[in-house]
């Protein structure tokens, strides 16, 4: 890439979550739902002594993107780490629960995800948990009718219980600036050992949860610069896609025989799992 | 049974719950999977336990790790495709029983590596296709429910039943890390959890915010009496018959427990269609 | 965290609502709201103890003008310097004389 090429890009990444849903969704279609003014923030954070944002970090909008009928979920870095507190949480499930009850009526809605989220908001542990489990729940039982897209941008990440999220999505769309795991490193690093994993060590980090590394070994579709008119562009061919099976939580025989030849007693790099990962799994061979 | 599983309260359970029956084969060892009865009906358990021979050295524990994610979505997937022409309904379709006692998921390098968050999402999915698909699902939790490693294993349940007793507790994360996370000290994380319910480690606390459909209390949760053994069975066939042709998860959302969340979905759904 | 409320003399009611800035840190979240005639009020939520005078200070400085439309100012601040707090309500005034509303 030039420079003039560069200078052309519209970062998303800098964008905050109401200027994403903004940037995305078709010109004069976005309703945003629960807008900032209905002040429904963290009944949790301000007992704490914490200042709350007034609509959670979770901004939801319905509108259409190139005509297709969506609903979009995005999450605010910035605010608490884009962690998932009872609100922001129950905004999401909220909004697949009543998609999917369009879905049911024969009145389609796609969901978009903007994922960006160090996950349950510890501040409100066990509400952020049970509201990530009725997410799941709904992503799930959506993926029948429609397809469910999630994106994972940057710089946050996509973490924890949310990172299960987006293992279910139908499409996975992430940039190089993203990171996805389930464990974030600091965590990993406590209860594990700085030998096993050292929480300062960015390149390593890098190199096994990036999007890049996650677009290689196949738990991420698409992958996309730091360029908000590209992310549109995967994202309107993802809600435009059929319904299908997806091999990535479904093809149970195949994933299984694969973990168990692993050598265990060896340490992972980001160069063996793109050797053990090469090949993409398909189908969705049930275990029997 | 290894020494390693003497103290996993998970083993302790299935094997009570299914009077000692043989496991089902195709398992690793860490993922215990037994076909048995709930009353009239047909029921699997299942349960993650210890093993101290595990591959995966972070698995060791009974957390959820890689293996353990895919297991149960086999385990579970099994039963869901050999009943795909039953009719849907507690008659027809067997129960599948998550017996819970999760310390957490699987931390390492190699489960980042080769995608744990993918393992424990097909575990997730698959205990919710069962559900949707007219399985009742119940989530029995005798031990520790933390964090992804009760997302993978029992959260989808169509109903939750714990043991009233302090060795049973739900979170999202361990003491220590939440401490350090948060930067707090571990005492700063057990005092704001004493006024502050979702963050409480406690199965008591945990029940106010209305999510479980049972709370029981047995004379010993690390090996259930016959007594015991009876409540807990009449507690699951009550939550069975409870089911009925609910497949969704809005038993949990209560008034009172999480009012948050009730009110959040009534205004949603107020301005969901526009005015 | 602390509270502070403020409020000042204004002119006509602001012409619409509007919405600026993030509660990230060195930021600040500002709600505007077309107040009743005459007055605007100044809610502020802040992170940071100890500080009222400067904010007293920086938000007497923006409300000098009488004339200026009434509006009703929700702050949640996680952190944000003088002239993030002057740069994010000017932005939000913007907005809401432009008639743009939400943002």
């Amino acid at each position: 890439m030039d420079s003039a090429e560069l200078l052309q890009r519209e970062s998303f990444v800098e964008k905050n979550a109401r200027q994403r849903v903004q940037y995305l969704l078709d010109a004069a279609s976005l309703r945003e739902l629960l807008d900032p003014f209905e002040r429904l923030s963290s009944p949790w954070l301000p007992l704490q002594d914490i200042v709350t944002q007034a609509d959670d970090g979770v901004v939801i909008a319905r509108g259409t993107i190139d005509g297709v009928a969506v609903v979009v979920a995005a999450i605010e870095p910035a605010f608490q780490g884009g962690s998932m507190g009872e609100v922001g949480g129950a905004k999401i499930a909220g909004a697949l629960e009543l998609a999917l009850e369009d879905a049911r009526a024969s009145k389609p809605v796609v969901p978009v995800l903007l994922l960006e989220t160090g996950s349950v908001r510890l501040q409100e542990a066990n509400c952020g948990l049970a509201a990530i489990a009725e997410i799941h729940a709904a992503i799930v039982a959506l993926r029948q009718h429609v397809p469910v897209v999630g994106v994972i941008s940057g710089p946050v990440g996509c973490f924890g219980g949310m990172s299960i999220a987006a293992g279910l999505c139908s499409t996975l769309i992430a940039t190089r600036e993203a990171r996805l795991g389930l464990n974030g490193p600091q965590v990993i690093e406590q209860e594990a050992g700085v030998d096993e994993f050292d929480s300062r060590d960015r390149p390593m980090i890098w190199s096994l949860t990036g999007g890049a590394q996650r677009h290689a070994t196949h738990l991420v579709d698409t992958l996309c610069d730091d360029d908000s008119a590209d992310i549109r562009t995967a994202i309107a061919g993802a809600v435009a896609r059929p319904v299908g099976n997806l091999a990535r939580t479904q093809a149970v025989d195949a994933h299984l025989e694969r973990l168990r030849a692993l050598d265990t007693g060896r340490r992972a790099d980001a160069e063996w799992a793109r050797e053990v990962m090469a090949e993409e799994i398909h189908g969705s061979g049930e275990g029997s | 049974m290894s020494t390693q599983e003497q103290g996993s309260r998970g083993a302790a359970w299935l094997a009570a719950l299914t009077d000692n029956a043989s496991r089902a084969a195709g398992f690793p060892d860490s993922v215990q999977v037994v076909d048995g009865s709930m009353g009239e009906h047909s029921a699997r358990y299942i349960a993650v336990v210890p093993d101290a021979d595990n591959a995966y050295p972070r698995a060791r524990g009974g957390e959820v790790g890689l293996v353990e994610g895919w297991a149960l979505a086999q385990a579970v997937r099994q039963v869901v495709s050999a009943d795909a022409d039953a009719d849907a309904g507690a008659a027809q379709k067997r129960a599948i029983v998550a017996v819970i006692d999760v310390p957490s998921q699987a931390y390492g390098r190699s489960e980042e590596a080769f995608g744990i968050h993918q393992a424990l999402a097909a575990a997730a999915e698959a205990y919710a296709t069962a559900r949707e698909a007219g399985h009742p699902v119940l989530g029995l939790i005798v031990g520790k429910a933390m964090s992804g490693a009760f997302l993978a294993h029992g959260y989808q349940a169509n109903r939750l039943i714990a043991l009233d007793d302090a060795g049973v507790q739900v979170h999202a994360m361990g003491k220590q890390a939440a401490a350090r996370i948060t930067q707090r000290t571990v005492e700063g994380v057990e005092q704001l959890a004493e006024t502050i319910t979702p963050m409480a480690y406690d199965i008591a606390s945990f029940d106010t915010l209305g999510l479980l459909f049972a709370r029981v209390s047995v004379a010993d949760a690390d090996r259930p009496s016959d007594e015991d053994l009876d409540r807990i069975r009449q507690t699951l066939e009550r939550a069975l018959a409870d089911i009925g042709q609910d497949v969704s998860l809005a038993s949990r959302l209560d008034a009172d427990g999480r009012a948050a969340s009730v009110k959040v979905r009534e205004r949603l759904r107020a301005q969901w269609n526009g005015d | 965290m602390q509270r502070l409320s403020l409020d000042y003399p204004a002119g006509a009611p602001a012409a619409a609502r509007a919405l600026a800035g993030v509660v990230g840190s060195g930021d600040l979240e500002v709600l505007l709201e077309p107040a009743e005639n005459g007055r605007s009020t100044v809610a502020i939520t802040t992170s940071v103890d100890g500080v009222n005078d400067i904010w007293t200070a920086v938000i007497d400085r923006i409300f000098a003008d009488a004339d200026q439309p009434a509006v009703a100012l929700e702050i949640n601040d996680f952190g944000a310097t003088p002239a993030v707090v002057r740069l994010r309500i000017a932005q939000a005034m913007e907005q809401a004389a432009s008639g743009a509303g939400r943002t």
